[in-house]
Parts: C-alpha cells; sequence; structure tokens
C-alpha cells in the first residue's frame, strides 16, 4: 500500500461535511498556517515540498507563487482551476465532491500566502452539481469562522466564490480561464503579460489545479521537507491518477510515484487488468493530449528499464519512446481498440474546442480530423499520413497556447508508433470497415540495443 | 415580450453579481446565462439574451458573443431534457457508439434534434469528464453513467413519466 | 523625464537601436523591406490586435545581452518586445520560412480564392502574403467552409468565407466607436463576425473596419463591382469636414470618383496626419462625398506597398519591384538626364489639368524631335 495524502480519508462516512471532517483533524492545516506562519514561511514550505502543478504542466507550485506581483494597494487574486476537461482526467471532480473541506483548506492557506481576499473557483459548467456542494462547505466553513472577515483573529478577510463555466476545453488555459471568469469568451490571452503580474481584471492573479491546491494541505502539516520525502526524484508527493478505458477497476487513485506502470494496470490494489482478460494494446498515460504508448514502450522504457508513474520515468526517451504524466489521466486500450479511431475522436474533441482565435489551430485542427476520418473510413492514401504529419508539425509549437500542442501530441505519437496500422488501413480499406488491425507486435518486448 | 426574472430569480441574480468588485458586473455573465437558461425553457433567446446584457449594463453583442462561444447555452429551442451522450476517445473505446446508436433508433431522432412530442432532444457531445465510469451522458445537471441500452430504456422511460406528470 | 532608454537589437543580422518597449515588429519595420514580417492581424494603430494570425512569427535566438538563452518556440513578433542585445532571426531562420509557409496555407485553407470577383482583389494583403510566402498548390481536397449570408447595412458589405479572423475590425468598433453591433460569434473553425440579429453597422466611424480589414470580407458596398482598383488613380485630396480630419484618397478613373478610403502607409495602415489629427475618416466622407468638387485634390497618391496597384502607371516612384537594369544599360549607355519628360510634352498625365482641355495627345513625331541623343 502507498502512501494517502489526499484521500487517506475519502472513505470516512460523511467526510464531505464539515463536522466529520473535522473531526477526522481537518483544518489543522488552517491554524497551523495561519498562527505559527507567515505568508513567506508558507511559500517557503510549499517551495520545499517540490510540489509540482498537478494539471497538467507541472510547474514547481512555490515558484509560481513567489512571481506573483504585489503592488502597493492592488488586490491579489488566487483562482482555482477546477475546469478539469481533459479527456481521461477526473481527479479534480472526486476531490471535490468527496473532499470538498480538503480543498477549501488549501484554498485559504493559499489565499493567505498570496494575499487574496476574494478567491474564486471556477469550475468546468458540466459538473453543474458540485458548485452546490463547495457553497454548501463554503458556508460550513464561513458559520465557524475559517472564512470571512478576521478568520482566526488574524485579521485575514477572505471569501470563496464558485464561478461555474459553460462547456469550452480552452478555458482549463489559465488566461482563457481568467478571460471567462470576467465573462468574456473564452481567448487566451497572449503572454506576456503573465498572470503573476496582470491577471484577472489586470491584478495579479495566481491560477493553481483543484489538485494542487489540496496538496498543500498536508504540506503544511508535514512540512515541506517531509512531504518531499515521498515519491521520486522531482516527482514529489502524491499524485493522483483517474484510469480509464479497458481496465477492470477504473477509478480515482492515490500513488506515491514509486509504482509501476505494469503493477499500476495489473495489481488488484489499482486498475486490477485489462478487462475481460484481453491483452494490453496501449495507452495514453497522462491525459489525452499526451503521446500514446505501444505496450512494449509503456512498461518498460527504450532502454530496457522498468517504466514507473511518475513524471520523469513517464517521460524517459522524450516523445521520440516516451510521454508525459500530464494531468494524471490515464486511458488504457485493450488489443481490440482501433488506434486510427481513437485518434480520430481526439482530433474532433480538440477541433470542436479550438477557440478559434489563431490560424494554425482553427485551420489545422479541423484539417487533422477530416483527413483521419478519411483514413478511417477506407479512403485514405499513403500520402495522408505524411501530410498528416506535417500538418501537426506546423500546429506544435505556433499557437497562442497549448491547445495547438495538445492537439498536435496525439497525431503525432500515433503515427509514431502505429504507423502501420495507418499504413493497414489505407491498403486494406474494405476490411479496416469490417475488422480490426488487432494487437499485432505492439506488446511485443523490444530490442534493446546492448 | 416581458420576459424578465421573477424574484427569487432576481434575488438569485443579485448574489451573483454580488461576487464581483464593483465595476466588474460583467463577471456575472456566465452565471447569469446559466440562470436565465434555467429559466427560460432551456434556451437563451435574443430577447433573454438582451434583458440580461441591460441587467449588467453591457451591449448586447457582448452577450451574443460569449453564449455563442461556450457549448452549454442552446440558442435554439430544445426538448424538455436534453440527452448530452459523450463520444470522446475514453468513452468510444467503453462502448458509447453502440449507446448512441441504441438512443438514435429508440427515440427515433439524428443527433440534434428533438422528438416530435418535444420531449427529448439528442446532443453529441465532447468529454465531460466522467471518463472512468464510462459510457455516460448528461441529463440536465444529472450524470447518467456506466450505460448500457437496458440502463438506457430506464432512463428514458423515468424521463416520459416525468414529462407526463409536468403536463 | 529621465533620457529614453535605447535597446540594441539585431534583426536578419542587421542591427538598430530602438526605445525600450518597441516590439520586434517595430524595429524590423524601421530597418524595413523583407526583414520586416508579414502581419495580417496586428494592426498599430489599433490596441490589443496582433498576435492571432501568426504570419509574424520569428526565432529569437539570443535572448538579450543579459540573458542570451534563445527562446524555445517562435514568437509573434507583433507582442514581444525587444530586449537589449537581442537578437532575431526572420527570413535567415529556416525554421521561420517553414512555419509561415505553414501560416500561409492555414490561412488560405477555407479561403474561397475568388479574387477574380473580389474587390480587394490588388490591395489584399493575403494575396501579398500568399505571394511572397506560400505556394502555388494546395493540400487541402475538402470542402471549404462556407456561412449563412449576413446583411450589415447599406454601406458594407461582408463576405464571412473570405475573413481571416483578424479581429482588426471588433477593435475598430470598440475603439472608434461608442457602441459596438458586430463582434465574433461561434467558436473554433466556425467562428464569424456577425451581428446575430440583423442589425445595419451605421455608426459615423464604423466605414474604416473596410481599411482596417486585411482581406475581401469587409468591403465598400457603394463602390461594389464598379472598378478594379488597379484601374484607377488613386489622388490625395481632402475637405473641410466637420466629423474628421477629412484628409482621404480618392480613387477616380478620369474625372469619377469611384471610391474613398483613408490615406495608407506602407505597411497598409491609416496614416494620421502630419499635424497629428487621426487619420480614420467618417462615413460621410468615406461614402457620400462622390464628387470632385467636394474634394480639394492634391495630387498623385504614392503607393508603395500593394501588389498590383503598385504595378500601375500614375506617379514617379511606385512601384514595388525595382528595375534590375540601369538606364544606362537598357538605353544604350545613354544617361538618364537625356531622356524626355514627358510632362514637358503632353498634359495627359497632369492630374491637375482636366483631360477635356487638353489639346491632344503627343504623336511620333514630337518624340523624334525631342529625344535627339
Amino acid at each position: 500500500m502507498g502512501v494517502k495524502l489526499l484521500l487517506d480519508k475519502a472513505n470516512v462516512p460523511g467526510i464531505r461535511t464539515y463536522d466529520v471532517y473535522r473531526r477526522e483533524g481537518g483544518y489543522t492545516a488552517v491554524e497551523k498556517a495561519l498562527k505559527e506562519m507567515n505568508p513567506e514561511t508558507i511559500v517557503e514550505e510549499v517551495k520545499k515540498s517540490g510540489l509540482r502543478g498537478r494539471g497538467g504542466a507541472g510547474f514547481p507550485a512555490g515558484m509560481k507563487w513567489s512571481f506573483i506581483a504585489k503592488p502597493e494597494g492592488v488586490p491579489r487574486h488566487l483562482v482555482c482551476n477546477a475546469d478539469e476537461s481533459e479527456p481521461g482526467t477526473f481527479k479534480d471532480r472526486y476531490l471535490m465532491e468527496f473532499l470538498p473541506h480538503l480543498l477549501l483548506e488549501g484554498l485559504i492557506i493559499a489565499s493567505f500566502a498570496l494575499g487574496s481576499h476574494d478567491t474564486y473557483i471556477y469550475i468546468r459548467g458540466e459538473y453543474a452539481w458540485i458548485p452546490d456542494i463547495l457553497e454548501e462547505a463554503i458556508n460550513e466553513a464561513k458559520a465557524n469562522g475559517w472564512l470571512g472577515k478576521n478568520i482566526l483573529g488574524t485579521g485575514f478577510d477572505c471569501n470563496i466564490h464558485v464561478q461555474r463555466g459553460a462547456g469550452a476545453y480552452i478555458c482549463g488555459e489559465e488566461t482563457a480561464l481568467i478571460e471567462s471568469l470576467e465573462g468574456r469568451r473564452g481567448n487566451p490571452r497572449i503572454k506576456p503579460p503573465f498572470p503573476a503580474i496582470q491577471g484577472l481584471w489586470m491584478r495579479p492573479t495566481v491560477v493553481n489545479n483543484v489538485e494542487t491546491l489540496a496538496a498543500v494541505v498536508p504540506i503544511i502539516k508535514m512540512g515541506g521537507d517531509e512531504y518531499a520525502k515521498i515519491g521520486v526524484g522531482k516527482s514529489t508527493g502524491t499524485k493522483l491518477i483517474s484510469a480509464c478505458g479497458n481496465i477492470n477497476k477504473p477509478g480515482v487513485y492515490e500513488i506515491d510515484m514509486t509504482v509501476s506502470v505494469e503493477d499500476f494496470i495489473y495489481s488488484e490494489e489499482y486498475c486490477g487488468g485489462i478487462k475481460g482478460g484481453k491483452q494490453l494494446k496501449a495507452c495514453i498515460p497522462g491525459g489525452s493530449s499526451v503521446p500514446i504508448l505501444p505496450a512494449n514502450l509503456l512498461l518498460k522504457t527504450a532502454k530496457g528499464e522498468t517504466r514507473y508513474m511518475n513524471y520523469e520515468s513517464l517521460s524517459d526517451g522524450g516523445f521520440a519512446t516516451g510521454s508525459m504524466m500530464g494531468s494524471g489521466g490515464f486511458i488504457v486500450l485493450d488489443e481490440d481498440q482501433c488506434i486510427v479511431k481513437n485518434t480520430l475522436t481526439l482530433a474532433r474533441f480538440y477541433r470542436h474546442e479550438s477557440c478559434g482565435q489563431c490560424s494554425p489551430c482553427r485551420e489545422g485542427t479541423g484539417w487533422m480530423e477530416k483527413i483521419l476520418m478519411k483514413i478511417e473510413q477506407g479512403k485514405g492514401e499513403m500520402s495522408d499520413i505524411d501530410l498528416l504529419w506535417d500538418i501537426q508539425r506546423k500546429i506544435e509549437g505556433n499557437t497562442i497556447c497549448p491547445l495547438g500542442d495538445a492537439a498536435s501530441w496525439p497525431v503525432a505519437a500515433a503515427i509514431r508508433h502505429f504507423r502501420d496500422e495507418f499504413e493497414w488501413h489505407v491498403n486494406n480499406p474494405e476490411l479496416s470497415q469490417t475488422s480490426n488491425f488487432g494487437l499485432q507486435h505492439y506488446a511485443d518486448p523490444i530490442h534493446v540495443p546492448a | 415580450m416581458g420576459m424578465q426574472f421573477n424574484e427569487t430569480q432576481m434575488t438569485e441574480f443579485k448574489r451573483l453579481v454580488a461576487r464581483y468588485p464593483e465595476g466588474k458586473q460583467k463577471s456575472a455573465l456566465l452565471p447569469a446565462l446559466h440562470l436565465a437558461q434555467e429559466s427560460f425553457d432551456g434556451w437563451l433567446s435574443t430577447e433573454t439574451m438582451d434583458y440580461i446584457a441591460s441587467l449588467l449594463s453591457i451591449e448586447p453583442i457582448e452577450v451574443y458573443e460569449v453564449a455563442s462561444f461556450y457549448s452549454m447555452y442552446n440558442l435554439k429551442p430544445v426538448g424538455k431534457f436534453v440527452f448530452e451522450v459523450c463520444q470522446t476517445g475514453p468513452c468510444m473505446v467503453s462502448g458509447s457508439d453502440n449507446i448512441i446508436d441504441y438512443i438514435k433508433q429508440t427515440l427515433d431522432i439524428k443527433p440534434g434534434e428533438t422528438t416530435k412530442d418535444g420531449v427529448f432532444t439528442l446532443k453529441l457531445v465532447e468529454c465531460l469528464g466522467a471518463c472512468g465510469y464510462a459510457p455516460m451522458m448528461q441529463v440536465g445537471k444529472i450524470y447518467k453513467e456506466h450505460l448500457t441500452k437496458e440502463k438506457v430504456d430506464v432512463i428514458i422511460a423515468e424521463y416520459r413519466q416525468l414529462a407526463a406528470s409536468k403536463n | 523625464m529621465s533620457e529614453q532608454i535605447l535597446f540594441k537589437v539585431t534583426i536578419d543580422n542587421i542591427t538598430i537601436e530602438v526605445p525600450a518597449g518597441t516590439t520586434i515588429l517595430q524595429a524590423a519595420r524601421l530597418v524595413g523591406g523583407q526583414v520586416a514580417p508579414p502581419a495580417m492581424c496586428y494592426y498599430s494603430k489599433l490596441q490589443g490586435s496582433g498576435g492571432k494570425c501568426r504570419t509574424c512569427l520569428v526565432e529569437v535566438s539570443k535572448g538579450s545581452e543579459k540573458d542570451p538563452r534563445p527562446m524555445p518556440k517562435l514568437v509573434a513578433s507583433c507582442r514581444t518586445t525587444v530586449m537589449d542585445g537581442m537578437e532575431v532571426k526572420n527570413i535567415t531562420s529556416e525554421k521561420v520560412v517553414d512555419a509561415r509557409a505553414g501560416v500561409v496555407e492555414f490561412l488560405l485553407l477555407n479561403h474561397p480564392l475568388d479574387c477574380p470577383i473580389c474587390d480587394q482583389a490588388g490591395e489584399c494583403h493575403l494575396q501579398d502574403l500568399s505571394f511572397e510566402h506560400g505556394k502555388a498548390d494546395t493540400r487541402y481536397e475538402f470542402q471549404r467552409r462556407t456561412f449563412k449570408k449576413h446583411d450589415l447595412g447599406k454601406n458594407i458589405q461582408l463576405h464571412m468565407t473570405r475573413c481571416i479572423l483578424c479581429y482588426r475590425c471588433v477593435f475598430t468598433a470598440d475603439q472608434l466607436t461608442n457602441k459596438r453591433v458586430h463582434g465574433i460569434l461561434d467558436r473554433g473553425d466556425h467562428s464569424e463576425i456577425a451581428t446575430h440579429i440583423e442589425k445595419s453597422l451605421d455608426n459615423e466611424f464604423i466605414g474604416n473596419v473596410i481599411d482596417v480589414c486585411p482581406v475581401g470580407a469587409l468591403t465598400d458596398k457603394t463602390f461594389r463591382f464598379k472598378n478594379r482598383v488597379w484601374f484607377l488613380k488613386p489622388m490625395d485630396a481632402h475637405r473641410d469636414c466637420p466629423t474628421c480630419a477629412g484628409r482621404v484618397t480618392l480613387w477616380n478613373r478620369g474625372d469619377e470618383v469611384y471610391r474613398v478610403t483613408a490615406r495608407k502607409d506602407q505597411w497598409g495602415e491609416i496614416e494620421d496626419s502630419p499635424d497629428g489629427k487621426t487619420g480614420w475618416i467618417c462615413n460621410t466622407c468615406r461614402f457620400d462625398k462622390k464628387e470632385t468638387t467636394d474634394w480639394i485634390i492634391e495630387g498623385p497618391r504614392e503607393i508603395s506597398r500593394q501588389s498590383v496597384i503598385a504595378q500601375g502607371h500614375y506617379a514617379g516612384k511606385i512601384g514595388t519591384t525595382k528595375p534590375h537594369e540601369t538606364f544606362e544599360a537598357v538605353n544604350g549607355g545613354r544617361q538618364p538626364h537625356l531622356l524626355m519628360d514627358i510632362h514637358d510634352e503632353s498634359e495627359v498625365n497632369k492630374p491637375s489639368v482636366h483631360l477635356g482641355q487638353i489639346h491632344g495627345p503627343s504623336h511620333g513625331d514630337t518624340f523624334n524631335n525631342t529625344n535627339k541623343a
């Protein structure tokens, strides 16, 4: 059993309510932070913990906090990014639904550290029932003196507001989120200036993921150094993984980043193996935008070493033979899945979610979708595969925000690792409509050069 | 004409606006549109959007721009219940295609259409963040997860009954 | 006030000094020529514009003297300010040339290429861009995007299929008028310029959206299908206008004023008057004053940038392509000063003279007699 810091109390009956949460030791981190610490020492602890942003980019959270500008007389804001929309990712929903007070506790500490008196939770619009849960929790916290004016007699005032989005993946990008919070279209801003200088209403702003903020609670409780001892290398602490696809036990798991990918998929503690006793074909380990890996490269790195569920190991080999931890959305595909079709649904997703502001993403995502559809329907030509490759290459890195990259990477990785499946579709137009390329060699042991 | 929030809705609207600093009332636009959609038959007419614009003291075009950007706002009338079925990767590998086909067949409508009796609208949507509980769909505020054909039958019957009792 | 801080920046191996806060694009424009990256959405006179079209991407091979690390990605030169000691590669970077060709392809993907019937043809920035940075063929084989027709009133014609979503017209309405009625609706590849409900654009300054539009998406209805721009003679003119500065370019054929636009500089942007007055013009000047008698004509307008018009034949200094050969080479060693000035012989090209008052054109005899050398 791995260490659990976030979900350790998830199964306590009634943990969603203030009374139970408090009885189980809740809000002691707020007490410690507000009474025994000051904003600087809190930021210092978070820095020491090595906590990396859990939204996908993995940027060190303490560092992000230290960047916030503090001009005289200008209010600052903390915004919680709960716009979880990356296909395969549903961990924040779990946290908010079952442990709302844990998030609030993290938010109060972070608000205190950053000097935010009005903190906003921006939650994706489709999670329509969760704002009610959060607001209920906020009211409870307020009634018990953890929010509002002069919290714990420290003179610190803080209010937390919940705002619902309305269906736009792009609002998970922090500047698009800010735009949306200001009542506008979710068009990402051109950076610089970064939100830490000019964010919400042009005021200094920090945007953090739900899980990142929840992780602040154990960091304050145990201290940054202790937290950093959990995990391995720069992957400190624990990470929530939302596992889905063709596995026996889909769900949200907390791992301490020392578990191997193989154990994660096959052990009873986690995914419990592939559904129906089938074989593993491929996996997208960190949310749909990160590169897909065939079974052989997923379980072992190109060097033949065991691959682990952490930031470094998952990205071992770069994009050529590795992938990314991303947001922790772990999508497993069995031997019956068609990679071309899967890539097509992802391309459609990114086309649908492109804000349309910059030309490579607006035009390129739709083009890729059309070509993939053509190949999937058995009408493709060999040159289409190269064309796809060229299009994704021209989108990647050339757009305003990372959605362009997110749309390119799945296509690139699918062609890189599963090119023969694409070619099979081109060469067998009729067959590809009735049958499946199957597992083929994708699970075969890889040859490791001595 | 005369589309207006009733007293309860107006109280809620004022609560939404109060979350933001003075002069930043435009920030309440998204929640205000949600409230309007819930209050006025599940969709946003031009009249409704103009009303929201006047309440927030912004130009109507600012409302149209926002309302047309986000996929959850309906700019055309919809049925009493909207089935929004997820079709993205993780749901697809878990068999969402079969569920979609089954709903199409059972309700005899294509995606984007409403049944003749005006009860159901079928919409295909992208990832709703319930990948571990796939295949799934959203009906109003509720997620219906782990869908099977049998489950879809039950859901349809349940909402038919609800629609009948409302009339 | 302290002295202005100057930053040294090197673009395509040419070093210049610019005030701190200058963008890479503005610095490159100071160098001029091909060093200036193309810009389809950036418009220096519209706050907040730029960053969207991605045609002006450049490579920053050295961040600054202090932090010489190169920037990891290509950056939009219109929205990136220079740092002291920065080194930028525009046309000298293979990455930039490649990415730009990609952007041109993306912009043309759904563009109808209806240039033969488009009023913007000849002064279209997308034409110029494709000519300079694009490829002759398209690799797109699918049906191009179309939109529902949308009427914007009696003066402005909208062709949404031609739009490249630069947002310039939205910024124009925001910054020049007190009430914006058009905007960007929908999202992604279905975003469109529209008013949602049929509304005419009729603010006194809204006509300027036609001038800022880089393509033929917004054109002048009073000029629609009347003529091709390269057949017209651009003349600088002004009038005493109560609403705007009244400094315009008239586009004439013979005596007839076909259309009126604001004066534009070599980057295709509105030119402010020397006394600092804004160059934006009002609707009355643009749409209603179509008689030569409405205007005081200053003389022929120098057109230095737009491709096809610049091939024209009006004032002495126009043309983007400079002749490669010298006068001497072409004329068998004869010196330029020995050539005849056609204005000595004929009044035809003198704009101030009414054609009807000219007795007759020059004849071969006249030429032979004068050109003795």
